[in-house]
């Protein structure tokens, strides 16, 4: 029996860097785990070729028993993997609730004819997009704010906003890329908070990256650590803490004398 | 109302069914043509040979003249759109110069250069602004359904768009397929209007006025693109009598919008929600 989602032997090199070496962990269903490491170890790499934005050079990697090479990233999508990103992927100029209705849109549908005319299932389907949507963005802290354009949200907010956007794909595997940078100490508490919240309400496996050690120990009992593009370390926070590869990598190493 | 002035709505309505498939393409998924008088042509020459030597009806004729223009917009699409940026528009000229060829050496089918004559005079002011109505109603329609959300979301950023889960190559050759059908109608209808259509009115320069009306009306509004329609028409017709100085004034229309207003007349909002809150206090 295959893992949930699992790595195996990935590696993705771009010109002479290799930027993921034989990367190998597996994560069980409805775990919260972290995938950290410092500024450049490959993380959001490993996003990318999870959700088929690159392709992978050497390895497989799974999801429910299927290899997902095989998929497209839109198809990836249809599976269960939803994502969302470093720097911002917004749709800048629409409103808030429309950011959201583009990726809740999938799970209601209704025909074209239906939409060029507005009649038959349109105002229905419609109605329930946009509840649905709402029902995201209350669940971030953003249903006050659901007329306003996209990209006038303080930033804070706009990664709220993109997690309420991942999340109403209806994700069973939802990544969240960096979902802490920029924010200061009062927002990356109440972001935990979430974060932890949405895991258990909606039954969801995460998998979030940082690269602030605080933040993952903190709501990930999963870690995986790496450095250069290879990992370094798995466990528990405490065995990741004590452990003199992460030390390295994070400190540096002592100079012998 | 004079024949004239009956001439000039007529005109309007044409135009604006041209200006609104544009603007679906070009406004809202991004993807700039410069070749769009094609599908005119497609749609202008399908239609009067239907019409003029196989009897057909002019409605029938109409869509099938259409249905050619999307065919092609098919075959073109598929192979340019797949691909992110600008190809689309650099194969858009090719088609527009391509088909205009086609057209003018065609002898036996298009008679060439010097036109097609003897074309029914269709298009008479209640089949215009019915044209121009449903087909108005059908865009705005599509534009605030889950097919315009999806357009939208390529335009503004077609790798999360990917990763939200839409087929952006799909969504793009659709939007230009549906976009086809609107210059083939508009081309049609124009064959009906004049009774004679010429290789040369699908040139280059009609390609571009298509898009400039586009631009000058604002990416991304759908009454933008109708309301900058009609200032280029009004424009270019209002100063016929001094026709040696036309192109001047439109040039000189177009570069003073892109001054005062380089987003366009309307941006990328509505006319139904300017009129509700001109200054755009709520979306701040």
């Amino acid at each position: 029996m295959s893992a949930f989602f699992e790595l195996s032997g990935v590696t993705k090199n771009f010109g002479g860097v290799r930027a993921v070496d034989n990367m190998t962990f597996a994560i069980e269903k409805g775990e919260l785990a972290g995938l950290m490491g410092p500024n450049g170890a490959g993380k959001t790499t490993i996003f990318n070729l999870v959700t088929g934005v690159y392709g992978v050079d050497c390895g497989t990697i799974t999801f429910k028993g299927e290899d997902l090479a095989r998929f497209k990233t839109y198809g990836i999508v249809h599976k269960g993997i939803s994502r969302t990103f470093q720097n911002l992927r917004l749709f800048q100029r629409s409103s808030v609730v429309e950011n959201v209705m583009t990726a809740a849109q999938h799970g209601i549908p209704y025909t074209f004819a239906e939409g060029m005319t507005h009649l038959g299932r349109w105002r229905r389907k419609e109605k329930e997009i946009k509840a649905k949507s709402m029902e995201l963005l209350e669940r971030v802290g953003l249903a006050d704010r659901a007329n306003q354009a996209a990209g006038t949200l303080p930033y804070g907010h706009q990664r709220r906003l993109e997690i309420a956007r991942a999340l109403a794909l209806d994700p069973e595997l939802l990544l969240l890329d960096e979902p802490a940078a920029g924010m200061n100490a009062e927002e990356v508490i109440s972001l935990n908070a979430l974060i932890r919240d949405l895991h258990r309400d909606f039954e969801l496996t995460i998998l979030v990256i940082e690269h602030h050690m605080d933040l993952i120990m903190e709501i990930c009992p999963h870690i995986v650590c790496m450095n250069f593009g290879a990992k370094i370390a798995e466990g528990t926070p405490d065995e990741i803490q004590g452990h003199p590869e992460v030390l390295k990598a994070y400190l540096g190493e002592e100079e012998e004398e | 109302m004079s024949g004239y002035a009956e001439g000039i709505v007529v005109l309007l309505c044409i135009n604006a069914i041209a200006a609104m498939g544009v603007s679906l393409l070009t406004g809202f998924t991004g993807i700039f043509s410069l070749g769009h008088a094609a599908y005119m042509a497609l749609g202008a020459y399908t239609t009067a040979i239907l019409t003029v030597q196989h009897g057909v009806h002019f409605l029938p004729a109409i869509m099938l003249g259409a249905c050619v223009a999307v065919a092609v917009a098919f075959f073109i699409g598929i192979p340019t759109l797949k691909l992110m940026g600008d190809y689309y528009a650099i194969a858009s000229i090719g088609l527009g110069e391509a088909i205009r060829l086609i057209l003018e050496n065609w002898q036996s089918v298009t008679r060439g250069a010097r036109g097609y004559p003897g074309i029914d005079n269709y298009t008479t002011l209640p089949v215009a602004l019915a044209f121009v109505v449903i087909m108005g109603i059908f865009m705005f329609n599509l534009i605030n359904s889950r097919f315009g959300r999806a357009c939208k979301a390529c335009r503004d950023d077609h790798v999360a768009a990917s990763l939200l889960g839409f087929n952006t190559a799909r969504i793009r050759v659709a939007s230009l397929m549906i976009s086809a059908f609107y210059c083939g109608v508009a081309g049609a209808l124009l064959g009906g209007f004049l009774s004679f259509i010429q290789p040369v009115m699908f040139d280059m320069m009609k390609s571009t006025e298509l898009t400039a009306v586009v631009v000058f009306g604002g990416l991304g509004s759908m009454s933008g693109c109708l309301l900058g329609t009609a200032v280029i028409t009004l424009v270019t017709e209002l100063f016929r009598p001094i026709s040696q100085f036309r192109m001047l004034i439109y040039g000189a229309v177009l570069v003073i919008i892109m001054v005062l207003r380089p987003e366009g007349i309307m941006g990328n909002r509505e006319l139904l929600s300017w009129i509700k809150d001109p200054f755009g206090r709520r979306s701040k």
